[in-house]
């Protein structure tokens, strides 16, 4: 499923609502997640999952292709932890 | 760096703000965009927001792990774990905030 998908199917499931306001709802959910990890915060979505960033050292790496020693410089990266309710749904025997 | 931690009910306001729905269906939406998302993965598709990221279910097979504690062996079963793959987009823009940060 794309974002447009899911745009598509929210609409359907509201057709009270205007697509354009939908696609402002979709991503406006998302963007505020976006924000959020940007400015080095957890977003805590209980039975979805938890987004959050890690800070990684800065260290020295290699091009595998050449050899080569290259300074990586700090960076931070996103991550994502599937919250209890969906692990579980992924894993129902019914 | 701010310790606050985002949730369902600022993802409404959010979207109330920029919306002019009501509140109510302000968060009632929030919920069915959030499910929508968890029953396609169920389903066992893939979701990919462009500039966000994409999630994806793998499939695990059966291993022998071992409880750290006691050191005994335990089988664990095959099951299906949620992978979250964040795009170059939201990379770039929490970096682009971290390195503003580190060199400020």
């Amino acid at each position: 499923m794309t974002k447009s998908e899911l745009i598509q199917r929210i609409s359907e499931m509201n057709p009270h609502l205007y697509q354009r306001d939908v696609e402002r709802i979709v991503s406006t959910i998302f963007d505020e997640i976006a924000d959020a990890l940007a400015h080095g915060q957890r977003v805590e979505l209980r039975g979805f999952g938890a987004f959050s960033v890690k800070d990684r050292d800065s260290r020295t790496g290699r091009n595998p292709r050449t050899g080569e020693t290259v300074h990586v410089e700090s960076k931070r990266i996103p991550f994502f932890k599937t919250g209890k309710l969906l692990r579980e749904r992924l894993n129902a025997t019914d | 760096m701010a310790e606050k931690t985002l949730t369902r009910a600022d993802l409404s306001e959010a979207v109330y703000q920029q919306v002019g729905l009501s509140r109510n269906e302000s968060a009632a939406l929030v919920e069915t965009v959030l499910d929508e998302v968890s029953d396609a993965l169920v389903r066992g598709e893939p979701v990919k927001i462009s500039s966000f990221g994409s999630f994806a279910v793998r499939k695990k097979g059966r291993r022998v792990g071992r409880n750290p504690k006691t050191g005994e062996e335990v089988p664990i079963l095959p099951r299906r774990v949620l992978v979250f793959r964040a795009s170059h987009v939201l990379r770039n823009r929490i970096n682009a905030v971290y390195k503003q940060l580190v060199n400020a």
